[in-house]
């Protein structure tokens, strides 16, 4: 009998994890290249930036989707997890290297005032803040070095930056609208499946 | 026919000779790549030049119908020229009602009758921070208001704008309490440079700008210029408008362009000019740059309050 999840599994060994980082490279190629072919509209700055931030919350949706596929579902992806986080958080270095370089062109006294007075940008800073160790540790010596248990609490923090991506999207777009509330829907959704986990640490 | 403000400024000091020259080459070549329908060169709307143009150089065509916000067409900047191909704007009627001697519904061909139509190019300021110059077609709005006859109790003037969900698809989710409105204060209302538009780039306007009929107070942040119009009230109460509405404490009645006063999502000390690969970020100008002209309107009023 035709079983779809046995089926990814077995697709999934085949795939090496490496191959996801060039798998991920498409995209941003397919957007420089849009750029400079004037494709990209009448805004491509402001266009760049909202694709590479919108493609960063995908991949740390698609991160945050892993845990809940196996436990749930008995698909196993895992392996392929370091990667997408790695790549969330190039995405999100290039979204906020194209706000500050291209956006803003180096304003620096305009730019640290954004920071500390608007909410939606604040709130961007500190998601970005919070990935910074996750991307220093996602590798085996500093899994070992750390010890798993250590390891794994600490990249709990993708859920704060998962958040942080989420609202940041919702803030700062005029009135209340659609794609960025099923964003941060989403993401709360797969933060809400850890609840049981988490109190289940608590009452250990 | 409008009352024109005294000014120093001189024809001189108007589009330079050769800007206009390049202008029109402009045009010429758009004609010739079948983006203006009409026969090169000869626009199709008869304009009179205005000494209340910029002499920067407009920012072109596609540039201006391809990106703006009419969130009657949805919330992206691209939705207008997607989906504002369906909108019916002939024919076309305005009621003008409230505080004026001449009350009526009125077709449009009869509003715009005798009207001097001028071509008046305006800087554009958006309150997202991003800004453009644009070659509007139009007439100012103190001569249909003279031509109603205003009563002397009027305070404020309010617009509406058309709500037709099946045509306007934006207007089927309710990220707006349709229709949207708008209003000014009557003295903002007569200035010389408030204008009701009719055209763009010497043609009609596109849909999705706003036809065929919309506001244009270049020293507001755009949200003020109201589009496809189809309601003009004279009123002695202050109107409510659409953003305002949705968020006072962002979006004041006024909504003034000024650099000093800080907007809580986008500062407004520069702006993003828009054109070319890399929007360059220039300065944002007190009232966008008409401060000589509108600066007295606020003389004694505390502008961070009445934002």
């Amino acid at each position: 009998m035709f079983d779809p999840i046995q089926t990814i599994n077995q697709t999934a060994r085949k795939i090496p994890a490496w191959s996801l980082y060039f798998l991920g490279l498409v995209p941003v190629s397919f957007l420089v290249f849009q750029l400079f072919a004037g494709n990209l509209g009448v805004d491509p700055v402001k266009r760049l930036e909202h694709e590479l931030g919108e493609i960063a919350l995908q991949l740390l949706i698609a991160g945050l989707a892993i845990t809940p596929l196996r436990t749930k579902l008995g698909i196993n992806l895992i392996k392929f997890r370091r990667a997408i986080g790695l790549l969330a958080f190039a995405y999100v270095a290039m979204h906020l290297a194209v706000w500050l370089f291209l956006d803003m062109q180096l304003l620096l006294t305009q730019i640290l005032k954004d920071i500390v007075k608007r909410w939606y940008i604040t709130i961007g800073m500190l998601g970005f803040a919070l990935m910074i160790p996750l991307a220093i540790t996602s590798n085996n010596l500093s899994l070992r070095k750390l010890g798993g248990a250590r390891w794994r609490n600490l990249h709990k923090l993708t859920y704060g930056a998962a958040l942080a991506g989420g609202l940041h999207y919702v803030i700062l777009v005029k009135g209340w609208q659609v794609e960025p509330m099923i964003y941060l829907g989403i993401i709360i959704v797969l933060l809400g499946l850890r609840l049981p986990q988490l109190r289940r640490l608590k009452l250990a | 026919m409008a009352q024109r403000f005294k000014t120093n400024l001189k024809w001189s000091d108007v589009t330079p000779r050769a800007d206009f020259l390049n202008r029109r080459q402009v045009m010429a070549g758009m004609g010739a790549a079948g983006l203006i329908a009409a026969s090169p060169v000869s626009a199709k709307i008869a304009t009179v030049a205005s000494e209340y143009s910029s002499s920067e150089k407009p920012n072109s065509l596609k540039d201006i119908s391809n990106y703006n916000n009419f969130y009657e067409f949805g919330t992206g900047k691209g939705d207008p020229a997607k989906y504002a191909g369906r909108l019916t704007v002939d024919p076309w009627s305005v009621k003008i009602d409230g505080m004026v001697d001449k009350p009526g519904t009125y077709d449009l061909a009869d509003l715009t009758k005798g009207m001097t139509m001028e071509e008046r190019i305006y800087r554009f300021r958006c309150v997202e921070a991003w800004a453009m110059v644009i070659p509007w077609v139009g007439f100012e709005l103190s001569s249909l208001l003279q031509r109603v006859g205003v009563q002397s109790g009027a305070k404020y003037i309010a617009f509406e704008t058309l709500e037709r969900p099946d045509e306007m698809i934006g207007q089927q989710s309710r990220t707006i309490p349709w229709p949207y409105r708008e209003g000014l204060r009557m003295d903002e209302a007569m200035n010389p440079l408030t204008i009701l538009a009719t055209g763009l780039y010497g043609d009609d306007l596109p849909k999705q700008n706003g036809a065929p009929l919309r506001l244009v107070v270049p020293w507001k942040y755009g949200f003020k210029s109201i589009k496809s119009i189809v309601r003009i009230t004279a009123t002695n109460k202050q109107p409510e408008t659409s953003w305002n509405m949705i968020n006072a404490r962002e979006y004041g009645f006024y909504s003034n362009v000024n650099p000093t006063v800080d907007h809580p999502r986008w500062s407004q000390a520069s702006e993003r000019k828009i054109g070319g690969l890399i929007a360059k970020r220039q300065e944002t100008l007190m009232f966008n740059g008409y401060e000589e002209e509108v600066a007295g309107l606020y003389k004694g009023m505390d502008l961070k309050k009445n934002y």
